[in-house]
């Protein structure tokens, strides 16, 4: 059985106090509670802080290029379905320039985990206007506040036909563990976004602001996951503030599993040969 | 110039023009004929005209031939855009269907005005039309009826009998009227031995099936033309080895997947035209920094931006060669008929594993969607070779995290390469330059480490040769050409050397590692070299002054980039005036 010892790599240089920090810890908690081995499983990550991800987990990486973890991801598991897929990224990465792969992804609803670490804000580019910076954030690119409407990943993942859809905290390590073990044990896509502050360029969406504003919907009983109708009702009333699996429909299945051809043995273990017989198989249509 | 006959049938898009071309040119596949076809369509689905020519010869060509034997209307514009084409003593038929049809004055040329539409709904339908074409045309070139049979029975055999029936029976009609009506007749060239394993095949369909046979496992493309064929080609053979298809979203994403597959160990391509090639650039790099294989097929169009979607051209030389920011090292294969379509795609996923860099392989519309007759396919030839991958074993003797997947030291500039779910095989791969084990690092030393690793991959290239040459010694006219335009140039050489002229025919093979060695003793014997390409700046004609040294003065191009794909005639009047050129020097 592998520990945590496993799952490390290179020493994070995240800032002091980012909430990347509790990312990483998280999922390296959850592969080990889950019981992986580290060659089990590769995270593909994509550009800006979040993106060292898969430098600092000690699976098998990919640092991948800005905004396309999700199709590198998609092809990793569909190639060797054996093995457990992590994709990470930003705000900016994910829903600024990989917005496209990530509706598509959901669509396809192949069997990965995308964890997004939304600090509403490009951090490694030093601080401007993010994909899900509220309107009005004052940023280096919006000195007067943005005016644009902030992307809405939640909602948009539950319309997307997305069968798992949560969200964490850097604040609560316990319930991000459990979300991201949830997430990878649901066979199918599943966007978990996480509130990761930036504490070097981001002043409003500071931990104290979600300690003080956050809803955990994961301790509310009455609170039914199934109905995606409901689940965005709760999202848009908390103005996105909540926390927990805000939707979860496990009956979907996951792409591998409806495509016609696909070989139960996962690809990647399949040798390449090629008789004869079946090259007369494919030459006879020309013939 | 080979002894040979064209055939054309023209109409509106959507009205089976392509089928009738197909069912003509199987036929003649299959009586044993070498036919070269060229389909002529454009960027819209009914209405339009397109038009699809058939060559038939008793020997191997790559080009669709200059003269046009018989031309076959379904409607007027046909005539219009076509009939000038036609030989003296060729033949007209067209659908006396065609309203006041007007035909413009030839007494060269043999009308004949034929009620295809009236006796195929005799025969039980108007859609037959194709069919009772095939009869007239049959009657004219002195085939039988029974000469289409198999091909009837192929296509419609599933339909039940009854249709096979009635598209025999509307051959025979065509062949009756024309016997009662017409005299006028073309002679087929000789017919010649009927080898086996010969195949009717397009380039997109030959690169498929050299994918398939070459070990790709997981095809990611975007639609896009003139590549969509091989996504098709492949979802319809994948099950049958076990592989998957993605339609990506984008040609981004497809490119990504290819990559990720490739990480993951399986074989994997994306094939794709200019506008998609353009925006893979970014990946190819990555493909480059982090040394994971990849294999992307270009079918070139004609550019810039989407330029003419259906029309040829070899314009995307400088991408190739050249696109993405930075340096790395890649491979660039140019195919110059379809059984190398199929070879070349085959041994790009080997080049592209033993090297952990991209390779592309460069065709053309030209080239890829229009199928010709292939010699012989023998694959048994072909060995996998997946390179340096490091075994379980190798990875249990090291140390929990040494494993070095960029190790510098390998004087070929490859290192081992882990899989991932191999234990202890633990690696990154990455877009930033890397250390030795693939952690992220800025050291200027390191970095020219890792720059001169990957550099040296390259340099003793010799796996797939680089061109080839026919001709005499010492040529003082040398024609250079690469990818499609091999199969016009070489029915050029060879007129010119009939004709006494001291010529050679240089083919390009490979554009990266360019052959330089290989080629620089027939470019500096020669006293003109004529580089003919599908493009306006003369792409292959500037790479040829750039890598090699001597006079640059003797090079003239021959380019066409009207969309449309070079004549014999026009390569042999430029060619034939160089020549001429020189012999005049000799005699001053």
């Amino acid at each position: 059985m592998a520990t945590i010892v496993d799952f490390r790599a290179e020493k994070p240089n995240w800032c002091p106090g980012c909430g990347d920090f509790t990312v990483l810890a998280a999922l390296q908690k959850a592969a080990v509670n889950i019981g992986l081995e580290p060659e089990e499983m590769v995270t593909v990550s994509g550009i800006g802080c979040s993106g060292k991800l898969s430098q600092y987990m000690g699976s098998f990486g990919f640092h991948s290029l800005h905004g396309r973890s999700l199709p590198v991801a998609t092809a990793v598991k569909l190639a060797n379905r054996d093995l457990t897929v992590v994709a990470a990224g930003g705000d900016g990465d994910g829903y600024g320039i990989g917005m496209g792969h990530f509706i598509h992804a959901m669509r396809r609803n192949i069997d990965i985990t995308y964890l997004v670490m939304d600090n509403h804000i490009y951090g490694l580019t030093t601080g401007q206007t993010s994909p899900t910076s509220d309107k009005g954030s004052k940023t280096k690119t919006a000195p007067e506040g943005a005016v644009e409407e902030p992307v809405h990943p939640l909602q948009m993942a539950i319309m997307a036909g997305c069968g798992f859809v949560a969200q964490g905290y850097s604040g609560n390590l316990k319930q991000l563990t459990e979300l991201i073990e949830k997430g990878i044990q649901h066979r199918g896509f599943s966007l978990i976004n996480i509130y990761s502050p930036c504490v070097t360029f981001n002043k409003v969406n500071t931990y104290d602001y979600y300690k003080a504003n956050l809803v955990n919907v994961d301790d509310d009983a009455s609170y039914d996951k199934t109905d995606r109708f409901a689940a965005i009702r709760k999202i848009e009333e908390a103005e996105e503030n909540v926390t927990g699996i805000l939707y979860h429909d496990p009956s979907k299945q996951a792409y591998d599993e409806v495509l016609r051809g696909y070989p139960e043995q996962a690809i990647a273990k399949n040798d390449l040969k090629f008789t004869r017989e079946q090259w007369e198989k494919l030459a006879v249509q020309f013939k | 110039m080979i002894k040979d006959l064209g055939w054309k049938v023209g109409g509106a898009q959507g009205e089976g023009i392509d089928s009738t071309q197909d069912i003509f040119a199987l036929s003649l596949f299959r009586l044993g004929y070498y036919v070269s076809t060229y389909r002529h369509f454009m960027s819209l689905i009914k209405g339009g005209h397109t038009n699809g020519k058939v060559r038939i010869t008793s020997e191997i060509t790559g080009h669709h031939g200059d003269d046009l034997h018989i031309l076959l209307a379904f409607d007027q514009e046909t005539i219009n855009h076509n009939f000038h084409e036609l030989i003296d003593g060729g033949v007209l038929i067209y659908d006396t269907a065609i309203k006041d049809a007007t035909v413009p004055e030839n007494d060269k040329v043999n009308i004949c005005p034929v009620p295809l539409t009236e006796i195929a709904k005799e025969a039980g339908s108007p859609i037959m039309k194709n069919m009772v074409s095939m009869g007239v045309t049959a009657a004219i070139i002195g085939l039988t009826p029974d000469d289409f049979r198999s091909v009837v029975v192929d296509k419609f055999g599933g339909k039940g009998d009854e249709i096979v029936d009635s598209n025999i029976a509307a051959i025979q009609k065509g062949f009756d009227f024309a016997k009662e009506n017409f005299s006028a007749t073309i002679e087929l060239p000789a017919r010649p031995e009927l080898k086996s394993e010969r195949l009717y095949i397009s380039g997109n369909d030959a690169v498929s099936l050299g994918a398939i046979a070459g070990g790709c496992r997981l095809l990611a493309q975007y639609p896009i033309t003139p590549a969509t064929e091989v996504m098709y080609q492949i979802i319809k053979q994948f099950p049958q080895v076990g592989g998957t298809v993605v339609q990506a979203e984008d040609e981004i994403a497809a490119v990504m997947m290819s990559i990720g597959a490739n990480y993951t160990g399986v074989r994997s391509m994306t094939a794709t035209s200019g506008p998609g090639l353009s925006l893979m650039m970014e990946a190819l790099g990555l493909a480059g920094i982090s040394e994971t294989p990849l294999v992307i097929i270009d079918v070139q169009r004609s550019g810039p931006s989407t330029g003419l979607p259906t029309k040829t051209e070899q314009s995307d030389l400088y991408t190739m060669m050249y696109g993405s920011h930075g340096e790395i090292p890649r491979i660039v294969l140019t195919p110059r008929n379809v059984e190398e379509c199929f070879f070349f795609t085959m041994e790009a996923f080997n080049l592209a594993e033993k090297y952990q860099c991209p390779v592309i392989v460069a065709t053309d519309l030209y080239m890829g969607m229009n199928k010709q007759t292939v010699a012989s396919i023998d694959f048994d030839k072909f060995k996998i070779n997946r390179g340096k991958l490091i075994s379980d074993e190798q990875l249990a003797e090291l140390e929990k995290g040494a494993f070095k997947r960029f190790d510098v030291t390998p004087e070929d500039g490859v290192s081992f390469r882990s899989i991932p779910g191999q234990k202890n095989g633990r690696f990154v791969a990455m877009g930033n330059e890397h250390d030795e084990v693939g952690v992220e690092m800025e050291e200027p030393e390191l970095r020219v480490k890792q720059m001169d690793k990957r550099a040296k991959k390259l340099v003793n290239f010799n796996d797939v040769a680089g061109a080839t040459y026919v001709g005499a010694e010492n040529a003082e006219l040398l024609l250079v050409d690469f990818g499609s335009m091999t199969g016009p140039q070489r029915e050029v050489y060879e007129e010119l050397a009939a004709e006494g002229v001291s010529v050679g025919h240089l083919s390009i093979a490979r554009l990266l590692p360019f052959p330089t060695e290989e080629i620089k003793g027939y470019i500096n014997n020669a006293k003109k070299v004529l580089v003919t390409e599908m493009n306006s700046t003369g792409q292959l004609k500037n790479q040829l002054k750039q890598f090699i040294n001597g006079d640059h003065n003797k090079f003239e191009s021959c380019l066409k980039y009207s969309g449309d794909p070079f004549l014999v005639n026009e390569i042999y009047a430029k060619a034939k005036a160089l020549a001429d050129s020189l012999k005049k020097e000799v005699t001053l």
